[in-house]
């Protein structure tokens, strides 16, 4: 294979591709939070009005501890009581598994095809 | 057989004599593992206890050792490659040798990420802690943390920059007694030594499994908190004297320390704090440990975990530094980045570029994002990391079998550690997707345009032969 030879690159090219970097990288954690859409907020379903420890579920040793820790009843309420939601759609599940082996096949796919270039450059006919 | 032997001391076909520009080869066995369980023993200290708060006390338990399962087989797998592709870049290196360059930018990137996110996330710790601190002995209001985690990260960087050694044997010190510290509340708190306050049966009572076997497959995206960055051992594998001894010597005593760290934290905190006050590491418990130790009763407790939480995030942010730095100036010396980035300091031979630019970055997150979404997005990094490695592996002893070079360490039962991992990554992906769904898209997105951002623009620069730097012969299928 003929050698390649790379252009290059002017000071401000280099500035812009880390530019474009930043802001990528920046966005893509940003832009869920910015939209509400990131994480898993745990929420309150079913709040207890005027609540006790045995309301809130906690047997003595628990509630010993939580009191230990400097809490009372009402400031543990949210804490206790918060849950997960782990209801999901097939849909969504199916979308994920889709998009994360296309990923990973268009990562082997072209870095196969930019693998074999270098290969043939860096040892030519030997073996 | 290549005339090239990484076992030896004088024909390793490492450091000065495989590249242009060699950063300092003076690091032994213990500042690897000081590495390795450096930034991970963080993971201990603070973030795995989300685990607890997604599926229950027992689920993180299972979450654990599952995740545990997951780390010996990414560190057997790395001690096998690593000890062979010694170069600075760590798993990045090893893509571009033997997957391909836009999978190599990929694991570029993942590294960079998983670190730079990771240090984030210890900063915030290490503020948080220091207003607790601040309220213990008498500040009234609510203190700033902010010029805290801004000068954890300024000093830290400053002390990368200055020079590898003293980086890491400072790790070295302080990793060492963030271990000790928890071998301490351990036999203090369990009964081993005195009288023992651990009441797991008790705790537990009525809220075993509070989300049934869900919660346990939802454990899992946190529980690889518990050993998130053993794999950043490789990124030493330049400087080391012996990348053939100290990688896999490194890299597997680190593994074992982590899982006896991982296991007794969560037999001490468990059976101390309630899990909704354990399980929430925002509203509740951010740092497990240090908890566990104020309910003791002990103040030379408390002054112990206070310190081996700070030093451990210390540790931690230190090492995320060396390595994010170390992965960004491999690329940049490849020109898969800006050429400018692959600078070694002409006096303290470190990646100063490198180290330098990632510090706006880490203060970005550190200042702007939650620590849940923050350590999200470093496990997202890692995660991904962990599923191209049993490709990886499978790869290379594909186009490299045993009797074709040779190996500084030879993984067992291949490809049973190989098969495990990608079961466990997929595992792991359906229990980020339960509540990180949106994140782990939007991340993926992210990559995919990076990607092609890579292909169509960025490659072009990049020298093709050249960046084939192993002394080894040419791979068999090609």
């Amino acid at each position: 294979m003929a050698h390649y030879e790379p252009p290059k690159q002017s000071k401000a090219s280099q500035l812009f591709d880390v530019i474009v970097l930043v802001i990528l990288t920046v966005g893509a954690l940003f832009v869920p939070i910015w939209l509400k859409m990131a994480g898993a907020a745990k929420s309150v379903t079913q709040p207890v009005e005027n609540p006790t420890w045995e309301t809130l579920g906690q047997t003595p040793a628990q509630a010993a501890q939580y009191e230990a820790l400097g809490y009372d009843p009402a400031s543990a309420h949210d804490l206790i009581l918060a849950r997960f939601d782990y209801s999901f759609s097939a849909g969504a599940l199916i979308a994920m598994i889709v998009v994360i082996v296309l990923y990973y096949v268009l990562m082997l796919k072209f870095s196969e095809v930019e693998y074999r270039e270098v290969i043939a450059e860096k040892f030519g006919d030997r073996r | 057989m290549a005339d090239i032997d990484i076992t030896s001391q004088t024909m390793d076909g490492m450091g000065p004599h495989g590249t242009k520009v060699g950063l300092l080869r003076v690091l032994g066995p213990a500042h690897v593992w000081a590495l390795g369980v450096g930034i991970v023993l963080v993971g201990e200290y603070m973030g795995w206890n989300f685990a607890v708060g997604k599926g229950g006390a027992y689920a993180a338990l299972i979450a654990c050792w599952f995740a545990g399962i997951l780390y010996t087989c990414v560190a057997m797998i790395d001690s096998e490659v690593t000890s062979t592709v010694a170069a600075a870049g760590g798993q990045y290196t090893q893509a571009k040798h033997i997957v391909g360059p836009l999978m190599a930018f990929n694991v570029g990137l993942y590294l960079v990420f998983a670190y730079t996110m990771l240090e984030a996330a210890n900063a915030i710790t290490a503020g948080y802690l220091i207003s607790v601190v601040a309220g213990m002995t008498g500040y009234a209001g609510e203190l700033d943390q902010r010029p805290f985690i801004i000068l954890v990260i300024m000093f830290l960087a400053w002390l990368n920059y200055r020079g590898v050694l003293a980086t890491l044997t400072f790790n070295l010190v302080i990793t060492a007694i963030a271990f000790i510290a928890i071998l301490v509340l351990f036999l203090s708190t369990s009964g081993v030594l005195g009288g023992g306050i651990m009441q797991h049966a008790a705790l537990f009572e009525g809220h075993e499994m509070p989300y049934g076997w869900i919660g346990v497959l939802a454990a899992m995206h946190f529980g690889l908190w518990y050993y998130l960055g053993i794999e950043g051992t490789t990124q030493a594998a330049e400087e080391v004297r012996s990348p053939a001894r100290a990688l896999p010597f490194g890299t597997l005593a680190g593994i074992m320390t982590l899982l006896i760290a991982a296991t007794l934290t969560w037999y001490v905190c468990s059976g101390v704090l309630p899990w909704e006050f354990l399980g929430d590491g925002v509203n509740g418990s951010v740092a497990p440990l240090f908890d566990t130790a104020r309910l003791s009763g002990s103040n030379g407790l408390i002054w112990l975990l206070g310190f081996g939480t700070l030093f451990a995030t210390l540790a931690s942010a230190n090492g995320c530094i060396n390595d994010a730095s170390r992965a960004w100036f491999a690329m940049g010396r490849d020109k898969y980045l800006p050429g400018w980035f692959g600078a070694v300091h002409p006096r303290y031979r470190t990646p100063y570029r490198s180290i330098i630019f990632l510090v706006p970055i880490a203060l970005i997150f550190a200042l702007g994002a939650p620590l849940d979404q923050v350590i999200t997005f470093s496990i997202l990094s890692g995660l991904l990391e962990y599923t191209f490695m049993p490709l990886n592996i499978i790869m290379f002893r594909r186009k490299w079998p045993l009797n074709s070079i040779k190996r500084g360490y030879e993984h067992p039962f291949h490809p049973l550690p190989a098969v495990t991992l990608l079961a466990l990554c997929a595992l792991t992906f359906f229990a980020v997707f339960l509540g990180y769904g949106t994140q782990l898209v939007a991340m993926i997105g992210f990559y995919i345009v990076v990607s092609l951002w890579f292909h169509f623009w960025r490659y072009r620069f990049v020298n093709r032969g050249a960046q084939f730097t192993m002394p080894w012969p040419k791979p068999q299928g090609y």
